[in-house]
């Protein structure tokens, strides 16, 4: 095969990606069915930034829950003040004190535009205030880890301690409508699945030209020599700091779908567990290779709804004992299994003697 | 007076937990470079053996003084497994133990919630620390000041150990270099075991003291461990008296910031300070120094 048709091969695992999600998935699922498939796929939205963060980069962000809670509260509140119509005020509000008004922040998430432009600008703003005092100050590798599982915990503790702002423990939930379209028609909930599993596509599509550009060369340069990287002249805290905010968007775009999708919106799904669930997949999938987090991530998701309904403490004891096992033994993960297998085939029998490479 | 002094005393009190929870943590991470995520469910089992020790000797007066070395052993037992299957494959890869030790961490949850009632178990204090101190004026309860001495005292065994014995001169000689202690007879499988076993036996200690005060369900590790690596960090790695005094200030701040809001908020302002610090000291408050590129 030519190098140029092989460069291309992505390209058409991402369209039969795009084909099983878009066409076979909502041709053979029950609505009950798809509905958690987009579930799945919220959480392969994070996963991709995940990939890229760390697969990549190098950077293990065990606090990528913050960037999701950052786009689904945003998306909470204005399907919230939708529920509530022109004027209202969200039911826990009125329970916490009746004659409480809206909190001035949360006026202009009455607008959808408004909305969107957040899902997208809130996560930008943290992840490049956050990434660039991390990054310039050359924090890394496991500070860099536990310093955004703090940030995480912090996040849910703060979203936990004030209940009349952000319903604390309980979160957002009883939306009845999304952008206008009410969540009680299944041909709505299919709309907002195809919504989903194409801006998954779609972040697939962006993880594959960052890979194959400059600055996926750049990134990966930057993981396994960062002093060389800074010796050619080159500053890896950009790098880093793009990478890092690619991802955040990808996660907050994960988790504003996720609202409509799972209707509710509550500090559990992104505390400090659920940033480690989400690098689970990753992990396991394979965090270099461009398919292994979304695989990974679609797989644990599917993992932890069937498995976990049937025998609560068994997935987690399953999931737990994977972790290690594959961080153990394949820290490539299943995506891994194929060159390896290669490799090892190629040290029973070497084909030729190669030239010593670095 | 009042509102400066029971904050003061509290947070003392509260620090000296984190302390020694975070004085395990220094020795394996700081000195090893092994991120183990499951110390905090190593609290929690020190917790439970203080709380079935309690159950099985029924005179709650006497227990916690064998539930003390009762979970040091369980607690260091557990960590002598943890580093004898999981990490000893991978000292050279510092981010891969703390994954691996997050899966470790949610299997000893969950046997915890298989074993134990869900709501939680509660340990009684025992009648001799059940008193109040009166100090100033503010009526403060004698296990708080429990909690430090036994802190203390944990702290001077350490650094006994690191400093007088001959292990601790091998925990030192391995740190500083590995291939040249083993050239010298350094045996440094065997080091790496029992700091291991030290490091987490703190844990089980901080578990028991712990479980006097809070309650104890299966998140009481998730609870400590995220503070307990915060103050670890903020200290410096592998300087004792940079945990002592991170430990300190985050557990008085944190008493103080709570006088003014509630207790989460005050959490996160402490999480966001050290953060912030962490910008201006990247290396924490003390640090070796070093010609290495890290």
């Amino acid at each position: 095969m030519t190098t140029r048709l092989k460069s291309l091969l992505p390209l058409v695992g991402i369209a039969a990606l795009a084909i099983a999600l878009l066409v076979v998935a909502p041709a053979v699922l029950s609505d009950l069915r798809l509905n958690n498939l987009a579930k799945y796929c919220c959480w392969a939205m994070v996963a991709v930034g995940i990939g890229l963060v760390w697969g990549r980069g190098g950077m293990l962000v065990m606090g990528q829950g913050v960037f999701f809670a950052l786009g689904a509260y945003a998306m909470g509140m204005h399907m919230q003040l939708e529920s509530v119509g022109e004027g209202g005020i969200p039911t826990f509000m009125i329970l916490y004190d009746p004659l409480a008004p809206l909190p001035a922040f949360w006026e202009p998430f009455r607008s959808g535009a408004f909305t969107i432009a957040m899902i997208v600008v809130a996560p930008v703003v943290v992840a490049s205030v956050l990434g660039f005092a991390i990054f310039k100050r050359r924090v890394k590798g496991a500070y860099f880890a536990i310093l955004t599982q703090a940030l995480a915990v912090a996040l849910a503790t703060l979203i936990s301690g004030t209940i009349k702002y952000t319903g604390g423990d309980t979160g957002l939930s009883g939306f009845t409508s999304f952008f206008g379209y009410t969540l009680d028609d299944p041909l709505n909930r299919r709309l907002i699945f195809t919504i989903t599993a194409s801006l998954l596509v779609g972040c697939l599509v962006v993880a594959w030209q960052l890979y194959r550009s400059r600055f996926g060369e750049l990134l990966v340069a930057t993981r396994d020599a960062e002093e060389r990287v800074r010796f050619l002249g080159y500053d890896p805290a950009n790098v880093k700091l793009v990478a890092f905010v690619v991802a955040a968007v990808m996660a907050s775009i994960g988790g504003a779908m996720f609202v409509p999708i799972a209707g509710i919106m509550a500090p559990k799904s992104m505390d400090a567990a659920a940033s480690i669930f989400f690098i689970a997949g990753v992990a396991l999938g394979g965090r270099a290779a461009l398919f292994g987090p979304v695989l990974g991530a679609l797989a644990v998701g599917y993992g932890q709804s069937t498995l976990s309904e049937r025998w609560p403490g068994a997935w987690i004891y399953l999931l737990g004992l994977l972790f290690i096992v594959v961080t153990i033994a394949l820290p490539g993960g299943i995506a891994s299994l194929g060159s390896r297998g290669a490799a090892a085939l190629a040290r029973v029998r070497p084909p030729h003697r190669k030239a010593e490479s670095a | 007076m009042d509102s400066l002094i029971a904050p003061l005393l509290n947070g003392t009190a509260d620090g000296a937990l984190l302390l020694i929870a975070a004085l395990g943590l220094a020795l394996t991470f700081g000195q090893m470079g092994v991120i183990n995520m499951a110390h905090g469910e190593f609290l929690l089992a020190g917790a439970l053996t203080g709380y079935v020790i309690q159950q099985a000797i029924s005179s709650t007066n006497g227990s916690i003084l064998v539930a003390l070395p009762v979970a040091f052993v369980v607690a260091g037992l557990l960590g002598v497994a943890l580093e004898a299957t999981v990490i000893r494959w991978m000292y050279d890869r510092p981010l891969d133990t703390l994954l691996a030790t997050v899966g470790v961490a949610m299997i000893l949850r969950q046997v915890v919630l298989d074993t134990f009632p869900s709501q939680g178990v509660g340990v009684v204090t025992p009648d001799w620390l059940d008193h109040q101190l009166d100090v100033f004026g503010y009526e403060w309860p004698l296990r708080q000041l429990f909690t430090i001495v036994l802190a203390a005292a944990c702290l001077t065994a350490l650094a006994a150990l690191l400093k007088f014995t001959a292990f601790g001169r091998q925990i030192r000689a391995t740190v500083q270099n590995r291939a040249l202690a083993e050239t010298l007879g350094v045996s440094t499988r065997q080091v790496d075991r029992i700091t291991f076993f030290v490091g987490s036996g703190l844990a089980g200690v901080a578990g028991v003291a712990i479980s006097l005060i809070a309650a104890t369900d299966s998140t009481l590790g998730t609870k400590y461990i995220v503070s307990a690596f915060l103050v670890v960090v903020a200290g410096g790695l592998g300087q004792l008296k940079g945990t002592i005094i991170a430990a300190w200030v985050v557990g008085v701040s944190t008493a103080f910031f709570t006088q003014w809001t509630t207790g989460s908020i005050a959490q996160v302002i402490v999480f966001v300070l050290v953060v912030i610090f962490l910008q201006v000291r990247p290396q924490g408050l003390f640090t070796v120094r070093t010609r290495g590129l890290a």
